[in-house]
């Protein structure tokens, strides 16, 4: 979400910790020590927050508690770390987390130069403006002359000076340091809309005074793919933080859920039967147990599940599916076969 | 001239009242309007306290909604605090992510403290050396396994999953009762006669002080990790607390040095005539009449201390304040237009609370201490 230039600190990183990656086995690591280490944003609403028991909740949340449930049969079995935006992959190359699952943006600079490797896409998130209702407008072009509000050094503030260049629009930005700052900055008036990422921008409109007031529109006007990360070198951990991803996707698609998927145990359907481990046998290849995707489905639920638990419509913070349904009903999450 | 008499025939009339020298209108005369420029000024005054004071008593009790209400209550157009939004987070706010069954657990180490600490702070009481002894060894250790379990049957909690007052109290007490000590040894170390101790000392203060506190969190959080064998980590806590500790020791070792350089040297020359050895020397002569000296600068690096404990975020630690801006940004079921102020409002005074009692407590020390260097 938040993408603050990489520091130094982290560039310095890059060879000291693709030579440390040589080392093999995190998954021989993560059995030994009983627990997965799970690098979190932590204070996200739907992402990564405590709920009112002050249990980790969220989307991010759930993928580690699916990775735990994989492998050690039980979704506790997983220990959280907040991370801010600069210590991110500092944390994960020396180690001391075992998988990032901190809406980080996938990019090409991310992927190739910091030793990393993105598992998927959890989330497609994109930027996107918000604006007061009472000021009639209705699409992102009608925006010329505006003034804008956008967080210090993130690639929002450079995303929407693309927007406006490229459609040949004047505008001006108020920059603040903090996310909070720039809420209220936007709540009190001082500017006339409020850009950041579309997810971001559903949950800070659920908290004004009154939400209805105020509208998303329709444009997003950048690609912002966020998904877990791993340490790259280590291909074996690789493939379990893929296909649980994978796994999660899979089962939504079969229809199986966390409700229904003891019964699914019986069912007739061999991709089914596949996936749950009661025909042929996945899991040992990948490391882990015959029933792992059984495991995941029962303690944590398929992806629809932890969507509409965390940010679904339902929440407060109410997203749409979009661009985040299955394929087959009109998004983009695909997972490949598990045969 | 017969009819001159030195008998008074009639009272004499009553003098008018003299002016009073006391009571609220001579205090009020004198102290507010004693000229045209202190009345403007007093109006001035008394105007923006009235344009102050009403609209922020309202906020925090006349219009605020109390720890019983509800989410409705607070999101009322008129709503002033949200006092219930603190309430209902108040666990999260104290202890973090600390399982709400095992809250016993912090529960029993803040009693604990405070059965040991608040008796060392009262003079008249006694058996002073005993319960300076369980408090600097024994209560930390009893504190840790409780706190971090794994022993005893009790189910482990890491450090990850203390949070809130509970880190930011573990913070300050561990870094005020390790700097104090350190940051003396520094002190002495830095008026050393041998070259390699002063020299030592000398660097480790400058290079301390040149950086900022949020630099060294840093380096700890981000750096270090890179020096480490592939695997091992350091505890995140544990990181903070090395940082906090050394970073004020730094400084209270300035503090003590002068202190140490307001005693004159016959002070030093007569310790050593009787025969004294250095430390001897140091701790029952010198020590005693430099730290009293320094009272308000030590006391004073404390509470920078125990603020700067909320630059620990750094390393993603979630101490008070965090916990409070954590549970702003992600308690939905809890928002309102005032909601983050409450919960900033509630670190605010908690901060202030501690702060201000280990200033007056400096103040009481102080006058207590007092064998009349005092100008």
């Amino acid at each position: 979400m938040q993408k603050t230039l990489v520091t130094i600190a982290v560039a310095a990183s890059l060879g000291l910790g693709a030579t440390a990656s040589a080392q093999a086995g995190i998954l021989e690591d993560v059995v030994a020590k009983g627990y997965i280490q799970c690098g979190v944003t932590g204070g996200v609403a739907g992402f990564s927050a405590p709920d009112s028991n002050n249990v980790w909740t969220g989307l991010e949340v759930d993928y580690c508690r699916a990775l735990a449930a994989a492998i050690f049969n039980d979704a506790d079995a997983v220990r959280f770390t907040s991370l801010t935006s600069q210590e991110r992959f500092t944390a994960l190359s020396a180690g001391e987390v075992d998988v990032l699952s901190r809406t980080t943006t996938w990019t090409m600079s991310r992927d190739t130069q910091l030793g990393i490797n993105f598992v998927g896409t959890m989330f497609y998130d994109g930027q996107g403006f918000m604006v007061r209702k009472a000021d009639g407008i209705a699409s992102g072009l009608d925006l010329s002359g505006a003034a804008i509000c956008v967080e210090a050094g993130t690639t929002t503030e450079l995303n929407a000076a693309d927007y406006f260049a490229t459609n040949g629009m004047e505008f001006n930005t108020v920059v603040f340091v903090d996310q909070d700052e720039v809420v209220k900055a936007y709540e009190d008036g001082r500017c006339d809309v409020y850009t950041t990422d579309s997810s971001a921008l559903a949950a800070e409109r659920s908290k004004f005074a009154v939400p209805d007031d105020h509208v998303i529109l329709p444009e997003i006007i950048s690609k912002e793919p966020l998904g877990p990360v791993v340490r790259q070198g280590d291909d074996i951990w690789f493939n379990i933080a893929r296909w649980t991803y994978f796994a999660l996707l899979e089962a939504e698609e079969l229809g199986v859920s966390q409700a229904n998927v003891d019964e699914m145990l019986g069912s007739d359907n061999p991709a089914i039967k596949r996936l749950l481990g009661v025909e042929g046998d996945f899991g040992t290849p990948l490391g882990l147990t015959k029933d792992w995707a059984y495991q995941i489905l029962k303690l944590v639920g398929n992806y629809a599940e932890t969507y509409e638990r965390n940010v679904g419509p339902a929440t407060p913070i109410g997203l749409e599916r979009g661009l985040n349904a299955l394929w087959k009903d009109g998004g983009i999450q695909y997972a490949p076969p598990v045969r | 001239m017969t009819d001159t008499g030195y008998v008074r025939s009639e009272l004499v009339a009553a003098k008018p009242a003299p002016n009073p020298t006391s009571g609220a209108v001579v205090w009020a005369k004198k102290n507010l309007f004693a000229t045209p420029m202190d009345a403007l000024l007093t109006a001035f005054g008394v105007l923006f306290l009235l344009w102050v004071v009403p609209p922020f008593f309202n906020f925090v009790l006349g219009h605020a909604v109390g720890p019983m209400g509800t989410v409705e209550e607070c999101r009322a157009i008129t709503a002033g605090a949200c006092w219930a939004y603190v309430y209902n987070e108040m666990e999260f706010f104290i202890y973090g992510f600390y399982d709400i069954p095992q809250l016993w657990r912090p529960n029993i180490v803040f009693a604990l403290g405070a059965l040991l600490f608040v008796p060392l702070l009262i003079p008249k009481l006694p058996f002073k050396r005993i319960n300076a002894l369980l408090f600097l060894f024994v209560y930390p250790v009893v504190a840790y396994f409780l706190l971090a379990g794994g022993v005893f049957g009790l189910s482990e909690m890491p450090t990850e999953k203390w949070g809130g007052l509970l880190v930011t109290l573990i913070i300050s007490v561990v870094g005020i009762t390790l700097a104090f000590p350190l940051g003396i040894v520094l002190a002495l170390g830095r008026q050393s006669t041998l070259p390699v101790i002063k020299t030592i000392c000398v660097t480790f203060i400058e290079l301390i002080r040149s950086v900022p506190l949020i630099t060294i969190l840093f380096m700890a959080s981000i750096m270090l990790p890179l020096f480490m064998p592939q695997g091992m980590t350091v505890d995140k806590l544990l990181r903070a607390l090395v940082g906090v500790t050394l970073f004020t020791s730094a400084y209270l070792a300035e503090v003590v040095r002068g202190g140490l350089q307001a005693i004159p040297r016959g002070q030093y020359e007569a310790a050593a005539s009787l025969g004294l050895g250095y430390w001897q020397r140091m701790y029952f002569i010198i020590l005693p009449q430099a730290l009293k000296h320094v009272i308000p600068g030590i006391v004073n690096s404390f509470i920078a201390l125990f603020k700067d404990t909320s630059l620990v975020y750094i390393v993603g630690m979630k101490d008070l304040l965090e916990a409070v801006k954590t549970k702003n940004d992600s308690a939905l079921e809890w928002q309102s237009a005032n909601t983050a102020t409450t919960g900033y409002l509630f670190a605010a005074i908690v901060f202030w609370a501690f702060c201000f009692s280990m200033s007056r407590y400096s103040m009481f020390m102080e006058r207590r201490l007092n064998t009349g260097h005092k100008r």
